[in-house]
This record gives structure tokens, sequence and C-alpha cells, in this order.
């Protein structure tokens, strides 16, 4: 097959490129970067509902065999959608997280899923270590303090807690959790994780159970992927043994935690401050987190920077052409 | 009789009582700092502590009655509040005095020069705080990259569900530090930026053998080399305004300047401006000129992040600067040196 699978075109006529489904992003430099290789189906662009996007793109002479899914968007990889279209072999997510496909719908159907491999870890992981510092030295908040005019008013603002010498748990130490552990390293934590299996390649020390890691930290950092197994990893238990001390910061997903047991030992002062980028229902975010002081929270941005926007953008062409030319995904997701 | 041949005359006698004395009894302590219950009780047991903001007092009085004592202090303990510089006037309200132990981080407010005139050594917090003042700068540069403390913002205002997006943040990794001042602070600062991938490059009065990074004998060109500045030196005559407006020129528009130190190594004057021009990309700042007065145009700015001052304020620190001070104090009064001499 010719490269970029284009099919050799008759003389004098434009390359005929391969059909792309695009859902669902109104990021204009991804389709547009997409467009120069593949024949892209956009479903923002069509302004046609996902049912109908899916059904004319399904019944259309070349129909499509690979689709950008955008994360975060409302879009399931289900076996409706797959069934909605059916010549559909692979399926590239712009993000890490992959909760929104069903991953066993897909393998059972020989459809192959990639998704952003190792692109966003390292923002992931330096907003995770920001909202840390900020955490503990206060620093949005003192931020507030300073902008509503208290700072001569006030006078001096309350201490903050050194970061070295904490014990930072982390749940998961996939690439973005020991990009995290390297960081915190530096500022003299002590590392200590949580995963399905101990990595004999770190010397961090391991605990099977979260339960138990809670129990010996001070700080408590969620970089786990988000599947049945881990869906309110942390709990009430979980939250009980990290105590009136811990510090909770997620990255990972919002359904990674427990939301409203989490606000009531907040309210409590059962736990000491949390760090959140995610939330069990964005853009939504619960209206007791927006008053407190001890709580720093981002709208899901520890992916975004100009830099790993661009990553992911090459990350995802890079996939499509490795499928397109029958070659294995760079970045695979499986079961 | 003039007041000087009254003070005179009160040496003397106090010369006199205090070898009489010298056998039993507490040094006597100067005290101008705020200290929480565990220090002050770690003083007091040591010392005959004469404090200052105990005792109601204005300044001059209190020196004076402290001077004029049968046993006048022979050391000062310090915070660096604003408006008590230890100058040629201090030190002639309180001729005893030998010793002065700095508790703050940084000692401009001393006149180190006067002090070495007259005998009188110095002790700084050595690196009692600069893990901890390291590690808020680097939280300001990862929020000024990262947007964080703006985001909070938008979040707060309940933004998200009605804007959607938040605008991109810049990565860390690769980006280029220029660290003005490579003392403790600033090595710790490397130290940690260098885990996140970015590139280390400073300015000092002299090159570091001891460290890798490149060396830039002028902030100018250590500047225009950076897309980050990050101001970790003293404050002295020659770093006074160190960042100016040729500084921030050479920084460029996609430059972001961190300071902890103190205000004044920056023209806050044209920082503002700067930065309202778009002329550099963004600021955090932990110290300002006039303290605790921010220029109101910063209040308003969503690429710079403001905190008041609050680098050193841990509460582990706040012990370890007790466990310092008293040791700086011991090798004192028991004539050996000083654990960490401030020099000129």
């Amino acid at each position: 097959m010719a490269s970029s699978a284009a099919a050799s075109p008759a003389s004098g006529e434009p390359p005929i490129l391969p059909a792309l489904l695009l859902l669902r992003t109104s990021d204009a430099s991804l389709a547009a970067a997409l467009r120069q290789r593949f024949r892209v189906l956009d479903s923002f662009a069509s302004g046609q509902p996902i049912p109908a996007f899916l059904a004319a793109a399904a019944a259309a002479t070349d129909p499509p065999r690979a689709a950008v899914v955008v994360a975060g968007g409302v879009v399931r990889v289900d076996a409706a959608f797959l069934d909605a279209v059916p010549s559909l072999r692979c399926v590239v997510n712009t993000g890490t997280g992959v909760d929104h496909v069903d991953l066993h719908e897909c393998a059972r159907r020989g459809v192959a899923v990639a998704n952003s491999g190792t692109v966003y870890s390292v923002d992931v992981a330096d907003h995770a270590v920001g909202m840390l510092i900020d955490l503990l030295r206060r620093v949005s908040a003192a931020e507030r303090f300073v902008r509503r005019g208290l700072w001569p008013v006030q006078g001096d603002y309350p201490l903050g807690s050194k970061l070295g010498g904490k014990r930072v748990g982390i749940i998961g130490l996939g690439s973005i959790g020991s990009l995290i552990a390297k960081r915190l390293q530096a500022f003299g934590c002590v590392i200590y994780y949580n995963s399905r299996r101990p990595k004999d390649s770190v010397s961090y020390k391991y605990f099977p159970n979260v339960l138990d890691l809670a129990s010996e930290s001070d700080v408590l950092i969620v970089a786990c992927a988000l599947n049945k197994e881990t869906r309110h990893i942390i709990n009430k238990d979980v939250l009980e043994s990290l105590g009136k001390d811990g510090i909770i910061i997620n990255i990972g997903r919002g359904a990674n935690i427990d939301e409203p047991e989490l606000i009531k030992a907040l309210k409590e002062g059962r736990i000491a401050g949390a760090g959140l980028d995610v939330f069990e229902n964005e853009p939504k975010v619960p209206a007791e987190l927006q008053s407190m002081n001890n709580v720093v929270l981002t709208p899901h941005i520890a992916v975004f920077t100009w830099e790993s926007k661009s990553d992911m953008c090459d990350n995802t062409i890079a996939n499509l052409q490795a499928f397109f030319s029958g070659k294995p995904l760079l970045t695979p997701v499986l079961p | 009789m003039s007041a000087a041949m009254s003070l005179n005359i009160a040496k003397e006698v106090s010369a006199v009582v205090s070898s009489a004395m010298a056998s039993g009894g507490s040094p006597a302590l100067l005290l101008i700092r705020r200290v929480d219950a565990p220090f002050a009780a770690a003083l007091r047991q040591r010392f005959r502590v004469l404090d200052f903001f105990a005792s109601g007092e204005r300044l001059p009085a209190f020196l004076a009655a402290a001077a004029a004592a049968p046993d006048p202090p022979r050391a000062l303990v310090i915070g660096g509040v604003a408006g008590v510089p230890v100058d040629t006037a201090f030190l002639d309200a309180v001729p005893s005095l030998g010793c002065v132990v700095s508790t703050a981080a940084g000692v401009d407010y001393i006149d180190l020069h006067e002090c070495e005139r007259r005998g009188v050594v110095v002790a700084n917090s050595g690196s009692v705080y600069s893990a901890d003042v390291a590690d808020h700068a680097v939280g300001l540069l990862i929020d000024v990259l990262r947007r964080v403390s703006a985001a909070e913002r938008f979040v707060r205002r309940g933004l998200w569900p009605v804007q959607g997006g938040y605008p991109l943040g810049s990565k860390l990794g690769g980006k280029r530090v220029g660290i003005i001042g490579l003392g403790n602070i600033g090595s710790f600062i490397a130290k940690r930026l260098e885990a996140f991938g970015c590139v280390i490059s400073y300015n000092s009065r002299k090159p570091k053998d001891s460290f890798s990074y490149k060396y830039y004998p002028s902030v100018h060109d250590l500047a225009a080399e950076s897309d980050v500045l990050v101001v970790a030196c003293a404050l002295n005559k020659e770093t006074r305004h160190i960042v100016n407006k040729d500084v921030l020129e050479a920084l460029g528009k996609d430059g972001i300047i961190i300071n902890i130190g103190r205000g004044a190594n920056i023209d806050e004057a044209e920082l503002v401006k700067a930065l309202k021009e778009g002329r550099i990309a963004g600021a955090g700042l932990d110290v300002f000129e006039n303290e605790p007065k921010v220029p109101a145009e910063l209040l308003t700015m969503e690429n710079v992040v403001l905190t008041p001052h609050i680098a050193v304020l841990t509460s582990e620190s706040r012990s370890d600067v007790r466990d310092h001070t008293i040791g700086n104090l011991d090798a004192f009064f028991s004539g050996k040196p000083l654990l960490t001499p401030a020099l000129p």
C-alpha cells in the first residue's frame, strides 16, 4: 500500500485521503493538522447530533476506519458507538484516560485503541507538585489575601508547612506517578506507593493496600487510571486513615475519590486539605469546596500546556499513520 | 552634668557591678523580635531577656535603659523588624553589644561594616530557611507557568461551567532558568528545578566551582539567555535594583521573573510597566519595595502571583530558627566562633 495510505491518484487529481472521524472538539488546530493527511469528518463542524453524524459517516461510500476521540468530551466509545460505525478498526484517544472507552468491547471487535501515551505525563506531574506546594505553603490562599488588600490590614499570614520530610504516598506508579516521585525527592520528600503490583525497578516502599499507605503518609497523591477497581479508591476509610493532618492531591479522575465523603472530611477537619484538578461532575465543582481556604481547585488543566498540546497532535497523527500503514500503534491501550 | 557624662559614670558603675556579678546570674540578652512561647522559654532558660515588644516602651528609651543597667547586654537577637536597623545610632545606644544574631533570612537591615569596625560579630540564619524559601520559589514558578492561582480564581468565580476551557499554560521542562545569587537558597532552587528538567545558569559575584551550571558574569547576559530569572541574592549596595529596565528588556516578552530576595532587588516601577506593556510575560513575587503595600496595578493582573513575604513561614522553620539562634548565642557566650557568621 502507498505510504500514508493515500490511494494512488489518477494523474492530476489530489490524493484520496482516508476518511477519519473526529469527535468532538472545537479546537481548530487539531482539526487543521488532521486535514492535511486525512479526510476529516468533523462532528463539531457538522453541527449534527452524534447519532446522526455517525450514521451519515457509516453510510458514506468510503466509511471511516479510524476515529480520533477527543478526551473530556461526551462521546463514549461503547457497543452502541461501535455498532453505529462498523467500519471502525482504530480509535485514537487524544488524552491519557480511556475510562470512556469500552476496551473489552473494542478488543472483542478487533478495534485497536491508542491513547496519548506519556505525552502529558510530565505536565501532569508538574501540576501535581505545583498543587502540593500551593497547599502546604498556602500560595493561592495567600494570593487571595494580597489581592483583597488584607496584607496592610491584617499583617502576617498563617504559617505553612515544610515539604522536606513529608511522607508522600502515590497511588499508581505509572509514568505520571514516577515523575511526581522524582520531583518530590528533590524537595526531600519520602516516597511510598501503591499499585496493582510492586515495581522492582524502584526503591520506594511499596504498600499492597491503600489503607495502609494512607496511614503511613502525610500526603496522598492519586495518579492512577479510572477503572472498576479504582473507582472511589479514596473512600471514607482511607480518609480516616490519612488523618487530620493529611493532604490529598487528585490528578487522576474525579471518580477515584468519593467526593461527598471528601467534602465532609474537609468540612469536619478530619483531613487538612486537598488539591483537586478533577471532579466527579465536571465542570461542576461542589459549592462547599469553593469557599474553603485549605483546598486548591483547578479546572482539569493538568495536561494543558502549549508544548504538550503540540506533542499530543504529533502523537495522534503518528498513531494514525502507523494504523493506516498496517503497523502497530505507537501508544496502544490494552484492556 | 551632660547626658554623655552621666552615661559614662553609669557605665563605670555598671562595669564595677557586673564584675561583682560575674560569678552568678545569666547574661543579659536584648530581644527585638516577637517570639513564640517555646522560643521565649528557651531563651529565658539561658539568659536574662530584655524583651522590647513585651516592654511596651519606645525603642530609644528601651535601649538606653538596657545600656544603663548594671549588667548591660552583650548580645542581641533581632528579626529584621521593619524600622529597626542595626546601624551606627543603634550601636552607639548599646555600646556593650558584642554580638548580633539575626533571625531573618536577610541581613540588609544590619550595617555589617559598622559592626565589623566595632568588633561586633553578626550571625545570620545560615541555611535554616533555605529549603522553605527554595520550595516557595519553585511553587511561585509553577504557579506562574501553569496558572494555578489564576485557574483557582476562575473556578471559585464559577466560570468553569460558563466559559469552559482555560488558557493553556507553559511547560517547565526545558526552560532555561537564570538564578541571580547561587548561595544556599539559589542552589536549592537549582536542585529542585533540575528534577523538572529545567536548564540552570547563574550569576553571582564570583563563579562557584563546585557547581556545573553555566556562569554569567553579567546579569544582563544571564537574562538574555534565560526564560526565567530567579532573584535569590542578598540585598546590598551592589544588588539594589539588580533587575532593572535593561535586564527586563534582555529577559524579553516571554520571560518570567521570580523574586524571593528583597523587593528592592528589582526596580518595581519598571517591572510594573514592563508587565503592563507586555514586555515580559509574568512574575511571581513574595517581596515588594514597600511592604505591605503592593502596587495596585499588580493586584488585577492575571499573569502575576503575589504572596505576602511568606517564603520563610513554615512551622518547621520556626523551630529550626530557635535552635539555630540559641546555637549561635551559646557559641558567642562561650568564646567560640559563631556557627553562621555574616561578613561584610
